[in-house]
């Protein structure tokens, strides 16, 4: 029994189109593959020297190549491949029209250090200062330079690619980022303001700075080798995130609309929540209270019960504090299902995608909903005693699963979560 | 096909209820609405020359930021926003109201990113002095970065800082994308308390023009206004803007959520849409500002409209032959006034839109090229217009309650 509206008299918002680029490969296929084959995309970094950094490995896209390259060129390459495929499977609209608007989760765009050092190159004298750099910089030379580092330029380069209708949102919740793009184009729909909404979250910025800016926070893992054990959530002996690459994109439709044009509907977003953390930058309020109401408002905003769901992709970074944050909130708000849900993150494999991420795992979820299969937990040789998740270790998990919760979480007190479904509730 | 996501007003009306600012100009509605009474312009042509830019008038940042490790923990720009952040949480009668602060949703228009010039300008020097060993940019970086630079970078910051000192448990986003930002925050937040999904929001945005690393990066494209200040609309033949600091916020509020507590409204926020132009072809964004002109609620006020032209071109001349055929409408230029404020330009026109409809007056014209005219009486419905220095276009109708 299927319904175009949900209890709440809303519009229901399916999904009929998904793409995704990890450090794994491109496309779904592949992806889900070696996601349950418990392989990982995380490896020492290529693209730059790695002398002197104290974490050397990275989830990096190193298949898909920019010219010349910044992050946010690389970003947006992989946003369009994500993309493509996401419009492909979805067979909506026509060429370069896309019929609803765009909401892109990017990170924040900045002049990069090739860029920089080939401005301090053109100055041509060995004390260098902004001044100089000023002097330099006009004149048209580097006029493509401002098109590249406009926050907007990814958005504004995607819109006009796929032909998106309106204003396209760039957006920042940190490491939630991807979440909000998909609750952003769930709004839309439910407002009746479009029928449809791209979604799409993208990160490429495992560069030199970001690294060290990372490493200086002390989030990363410094377990270099092997690179491919680096990222253990939920085990003992796990010292931070690693940082990777990637894209997600998700077309979004109303119910009604994807039915009406014979769309095969991919799943369901029943819920999304969201709550403001206001105790500190980077950390989460040790009371966990605002990644508990978060995930209590994405219930209610599903009009849903614990105990209807029966799966958790976790934030699961593998830093110390997260996962124990994340299964003492859980657990405050499932109770004892806290210890009976399968939980797994597929951060073990493809690492942090950060901006990406919310968007990656969602379509990881919808594809565990597809498969009735869940992705290994790997490295998750030696649990955490203090976190009693029923961890999806190592191997995949067959399962029935009708509903998931995703949960993401970042820096400046972003907390998001989404409840997936494979049909309307 | 679906034309521009535009919000749909009239289902909930959405008030102004609180107004923050920091400028140029000075802190608080009194002391900016003072200074465009007796037209005055605070520019600073000597501290970046050849470059301009409008300095923000200092503030006591110990007012609205306690305690001063949170000022630490900030650069410039976020210290700004914050500041105004809280002035209009002052100005709506709502800080420190725990109930509705816990529950308010914030939606910020923001860049980023400060560099510390003195680390950017290190490593290029020792690079152009021989420095080549393969691991020279990392072991800088990592010796020389303040750890908590990044915080004070990153966009989502702002929201966070102003999470932190304000005390703001509701929901919080932040959007990038220069000028429109600014924009498509008021539009999503109006869009959510119409709609009823949300009953109070903050909304806003802050920008230091007082960088460097931001000079280099417009300069690419040959943005910066050079040598001599000059109104915007007088700036043809000497295109650019000049840089401006300013944080802008604004509390939008459901009717009854505003009535329910007693506040007051400067005016209604009726209705804002947004759009990209491809700006292909000459005429392309002037089109679109018609297009969005048209998405307005009908005008049959006593209307005005305030601009945040950046004085770039040909974005600039785009517009004001989109003005020319609106020449019944008194026209105000902040970035004559208060310089290019980027992301928090939109709000900053919507704040003075409400702030001219509730003092009965729009403040006098700014121009020596006759582009904007006196006004008599007082503005009912006042356009905001926000065309980006290079991408996007975004309007705004502010009307009395």
């Amino acid at each position: 029994m299927t319904a175009a509206r949900d209890k709440f008299g809303r519009p229901v918002v399916v999904v009929t189109g998904m793409g995704i680029l990890t450090s794994l490969g491109a496309g779904k296929t592949d992806n889900w593959a070696k996601l349950v084959a418990g392989e990982s995309g995380i490896r020492t970094i290529t693209r730059f020297p790695i002398d002197g950094l104290r974490t050397t490995m990275a989830g990096t896209v190193d298949f898909v190549r920019v010219d010349p390259f910044s992050s946010t060129a690389l970003s947006e390459r992989m946003a369009e491949i994500a993309t493509e495929e996401a419009l492909e499977q979805a067979g909506i609209g026509a060429k370069a029209d896309f019929p609803g608007p765009l909401f892109l989760a990017v990170a924040p765009v900045e002049v990069e250090w090739p860029q920089r050092r080939e401005l301090g190159r053109a100055v041509g004298q060995l004390d260098i200062t902004y001044d100089d750099l000023l002097r330099i910089s006009g004149g048209g030379r580097y006029s493509a330079y401002h098109h590249r580092f406009m926050f907007g330029s990814v958005a504004a380069s995607l819109a006009e690619t796929f032909g998106t209708k309106g204003s396209p949102i760039s957006l920042s919740t940190a490491c939630a980022s991807g979440a909000t793009s998909i609750q952003l184009g769930v709004e839309a729909i439910r407002r009746g303001e479009t029928d449809a909404a791209l979604c799409v979250a993208t990160d490429g910025t495992v560069n030199p700075e970001a690294l060290v800016r990372f490493s200086l926070l002390s989030a990363l893992s410094t377990q270099n080798d092997p690179p491919q054990a680096a990222s253990r959530p939920f085990s003992k002996n796990r010292d931070g995130f690693v940082m990777a690459e990637g894209a997600g994109a998700l077309v979004l439709e109303s119910y009604e609309a994807a039915t009406a044009r014979g769309a095969k509907i991919l799943g369901v977003i029943a819920g999304c929540g969201e709550l403001t953390d206001s105790f500190h930058r980077t950390r989460s309020s040790p009371d966990g209270k605002p990644i508990i109401g978060c995930m209590n408002k994405t219930l209610a905003d599903a009009g849903m019960t614990p105990d209807q769901i029966d799966h958790i992709n976790a934030h699961g970074t593998s830093t110390p504090e997260n996962d124990k944050m994340e299964f003492n909130t859980t657990s405050a708000v499932f109770g004892e299902l806290a210890q009976k849900i399968p939980v797994t993150s597929n951060k073990s494999m493809v690492g942090h995608t950060i901006s990406a991420a919310g968007a990656v795992e969602a379509i990881f979820s919808l594809l565990t909903l597809e498969h009735q299969r869940i992705p290994p937990t790997i490295n998750y040789d030696n649990p955490d005693p203090t976190i009693l998740f029923n961890v999806v270790g190592n191997k995949a998990r067959d399962a029935r699963v009708s509903a998931v919760m995703s949960n993401s979480f970042g820096f400046g007190g972003q907390n998001a979560s989404l409840i997936l479904t494979r049909e309307p509730a | 096909m679906i034309d521009t996501p535009a919000s749909k007003p009239g289902q909930t009306e959405v008030w102004i209820t609180g107004i923050g600012l920091a400028t140029s100009l000075g802190e608080g509605l009194d002391a900016n609405w003072a200074a465009l009474q007796e037209k005055r312009i605070n520019v600073d042509e000597k501290g970046f020359a050849p470059y301009i830019v409008h300095p923000l008038m200092p503030v006591s940042f110990d007012s609205q930021i306690p305690k001063k490790g949170d000022q630490r923990q900030m650069e410039a720009w976020q210290r700004i926003g914050t500041y105004a952040a809280g002035l209009a949480l002052d100005s709506a009668g709502i800080k420190g109201n725990k109930d509705i602060l816990s529950k308010i949703d914030m939606v910020v228009a923001a860049g980023g990113g400060e560099r510390d010039l003195n680390v950017d300008s290190g490593v290029l020097t020792a690079e152009a002095k021989g420095a080549n060993a393969p691991g020279f940019l990392n072991e800088r970086l990592m010796s020389d970065l303040r750890p908590t630079l990044f915080l004070a970078q990153l966009s989502n910051l702002l929201a966070g800082n102003i999470a932190i000192v304000h005390g703001l448990g509701g929901t919080s986003r932040t959007f990038m994308g220069e000028e429109v930002a600014g924009a498509d925050a008021a539009r999503i937040a109006l869009a959510r308390i119409a709609s009823g999904e949300s009953d109070i929001a903050l909304v806003g945005g802050s920008h230091n023009g007082e960088r460097k690393d931001l000079l280099v990066l417009y300069e690419f494209g040959d943005f910066n206004l050079k040598n001599k200040f000059a109104p915007v609309w007088a700036r043809k033949d000497h295109a650019g803007f000049a840089l401006g600091s300013a944080g802008a916020f604004l509390v939008l509020e459901s009717k009854a959520h505003a009535e329910a507590r007693g506040a007051k409204p400067f005016a209604k926020l009726s209705s804002v849409v947004a759009d990209l132009a491809k700006r292909k072809r000459p005429g392309d964004m002037a089109a679109t500002l018609e297009k969005l002109w048209a998405k307005l609620p009908k005008r049959e006020g006593k209307g005005a409209i305030i601009t945040g032209a950046t004085g770039a071109e040909p974005a600039t001349s785009e517009e004001r032959g989109f003005l020319k055929s609106h020449a019944d409408f008194p026209v105000r230029s902040t970035g004559t006034v208060f310089g290019h404020a980027m992301e928090t330009q939109f709000p900053l026109g919507i704040a003075l839109a409400a702030l001219s409809i509730s003092r009965g007056a729009l403040f006098p014209p700014n121009d020596s090229t006759g582009t904007e005219i006196e006004m008599e009486g007082a503005p009912t419905q006042i356009v905001v217009v926000g065309a980006g220095h290079w991408r996007g276009e975004g309007m705004a109708l502010v009307e009395a309650v």
